[in-house]
């Protein structure tokens, strides 16, 4: 049992590193329930609470702007993460569990391209993607989003690969069951988890892009969110689009911390995984 | 493959030949199937990273701009020696190289003190920490770079009502108007959001530390201070590596803070940054190839570095030991 100084010696600590951890989301929050008039008080809690910033985002002026980045960012980063998970799940189960030469450099690969500065790939991108027409279109930013999220998804997966019992698909095969079955009871179950946090850190890589986003696209016709943040502008010429970009930021934050919220467990032991044992 | 036959025992020969052809074809199919099933993988991260640097290799070497793109020109390294004679280009490394310095070393005893935490918390509090802890890992750079430069920013900001008792901040101090103070938001928003990545692989390493060293340690009379210094950091020396390999990497690549918050402006430009503005922004292909090539090879350096000097085995990992 805790005695009371240790009690109360943890309850600080925690309250510190939440503190720490949620201020500029807090921050964040309170600006995008400011109104334009409120936006300048020097305050960090608004006089008012208003909802005005998140009308112009959904149905007012800023609409235009960011309901399509929001529809382009939740469809090119579900659809790079999917390309990526999978790929990444057959190359994963040959590391993991085949024996074939080359095995290392694949992942020295995966590796490699982790560290790549992005710059440097947007650059040859921009205009090679001006001259095939992939220049601010979706397979236009799935295609580079790929060198995000398919090196820590063969990191991820194959360290999660490593761990698991892969005989109990023959015992099950001893013990009467069928090929599929044993795959679908057996084989899915062990691997699906990983699969999964796999997927939930790749999302929150491309999710996150922004290089890509500004360097790739120029309309809203394929701009991410974290690109047409940075194109805001306010509700009139002289006002600042603080509030606005504000509640954008938020909304793009809610899923984040809804994942984070339910699968906390996973997520730590797959980036872990993924990073330190390899 | 050849396989012997054991002509004393013609019995049984047909029988073993079998055997081998058959477990040297299951090992050369198992090869077939390794390569096809890890493939496709490979070869698209190679697609998608070698063809552009092999593109900007190549472009490099041409005077090009695609606002006259009939005057491309072929200079050799020329794009290199104007990159390189520039005085912004030194400048813009030099601020690279302090965020990389800065924040790793902020990060690595943040981040020690999280995965410290983290690691004795009791159970109750332990779940509640994490998912706190990954909120910053999960948030799009470029929200935080917003939450704080709104929260200094001289116009929204409310920092300065808040800092007001230090000498040298009013209600007119503006944070973002020369680099000092620029960077000084930039790193924290830097260092704010990625320190939960290097806590995590911090509290992985401390996992790995045997629990009766520090015990033991404790028996022997060493202070709470000496337990850390002698024995638990040095045991996990290697998990220490590859964070401040992998943040280094990624602080020298900084782009969506700055770009937010100052768009390199006052002095607080980094070659990420350059690279953009040069072929994006100017539209100077062969020049601002030039630099992303230069700001590759830097990164290749550092790796280089990391792995033949420091001995960081990146690939192994700290699990496995040095």
């Amino acid at each position: 049992m805790l005695s009371t100084k240790q009690k109360i010696g943890w309850t600080v600590i925690s309250i510190a590193v939440l503190v720490y951890a949620l201020f500029p989301v807090l921050s964040i929050l309170m600006t995008s329930f400011k109104s334009s008039s409120d936006l300048n008080s020097g305050k960090f809690i608004p006089t008012k609470f208003v909802t005005s910033n998140y009308e112009q985002i959904f149905v007012g002026e800023a609409k235009d702007l960011f309901l399509p980045a929001l529809w382009n960012s939740i469809g090119i980063s579900l659809i790079s993460t999917f390309v990526a998970v999978v790929l990444a799940t057959l190359c994963a189960y040959a590391i993991a569990r085949l024996d074939f030469p080359g095995k290392k450099i694949v992942l020295t690969t995966a590796l490699m391209v982790s560290m790549f500065p992005v710059v440097s790939i947007v650059t040859p991108l921009f205009n090679l993607w001006r001259q095939v027409g992939l220049y601010d279109t979706w397979l236009g930013l799935i295609i580079p989003y790929l060198s995000l999220t398919l090196p820590i998804s063969i990191w991820t997966l194959a360290a999660f690969f490593q761990q698991i019992p892969w005989d109990l698909d023959r015992a099950a095969q001893v013990d009467g069951a069928t090929t599929w079955q044993a795959f679908r009871k057996v084989i899915v179950p062990l691997t699906l988890p990983g699969v999964f946090t796999t997927a939930i850190i790749a999302f929150f890589i491309a999710w996150n892009d922004f290089v890509y986003g500004i360097g790739l696209t120029s309309t809203a016709a394929a701009r991410p969110v974290p690109a047409a943040l940075a194109f805001f502008t306010g509700a009139s010429q002289f006002e600042a689009p603080a509030g606005a970009i504000s509640a954008a930021a938020i909304i793009v934050t809610i899923p984040v911390v809804l994942l984070v919220l339910a699968f906390q467990r996973q997520i730590v032991s797959g980036l872990t995984q993924g990073a330190v044992k390899g | 493959m050849s396989t012997t036959v054991n002509s004393s025992a013609p019995a049984a020969a047909p029988e073993k030949t079998r055997t081998r052809r058959h477990l040297s074809d299951r090992a050369r199919a198992e090869r077939k199937l390794g390569w096809l099933l890890a493939g496709p993988a490979f070869v698209i991260m190679l697609l998608v990273t070698l063809y552009p640097i092999v593109q900007a290799l190549w472009d490099s070497l041409f005077s090009f701009r695609l606002t006259a793109p009939g005057d491309k020109e072929f200079v050799f390294l020329g794009n290199y020696a104007t990159a390189l004679s520039d005085i912004v280009f030194w400048r813009d490394l030099g601020v690279t190289l302090l965020i990389t310095v800065v924040t790793v070393v902020v990060e690595l005893v943040l981040g020690l003190a999280l995965a410290l935490v983290m690691h004795s918390a009791i159970k109750a509090t332990r779940g509640l920490l994490r998912t706190a802890i990954l909120v910053p890992y999960g948030i799009i750079t470029v929200v935080s770079a917003f939450a704080w430069f709104y929260a200094f920013d001289i116009t929204t900001g409310y920092v300065n009502n808040w800092l007001s008792w230090l000498p040298m901040i009013g209600p007119d101090f503006n944070w973002f108007a020369s680099a000092g103070p620029s960077l000084f938001v930039i790193m924290a928003s830097e260092i704010w959001k990625t320190t939960p990545f290097i806590s995590l692989l911090l509290l992985s390493g401390l996992a790995q530390v045997p629990g009766e060293l520090t015990e033991a340690a404790r028996v022997d009379g060493a202070s709470a201070w000496q337990r850390l210094s002698k024995v638990v950091l040095p045991n996990m020396k290697a998990a220490i590596m590859v964070a401040v390999v992998f943040r280094a990497l990624d602080a020298f690549r900084i782009f969506d803070n700055v770009f937010i918050m100052t768009k390199g402006q006052y002095g607080t430009e980094t070659l990420s940054l350059l690279a953009y503005r040069t072929s994006i922004g100017r539209l100077e292909i062969g020049l601002g190839s030039a630099i992303s090539v230069i700001l590759f090879i830097c990164v290749m350096l550092i790796a280089l570095v990391a792995i033949k000097v420091f001995k960081v085995d990146l690939t192994g990992g700290s699990g496995k030991g040095k």
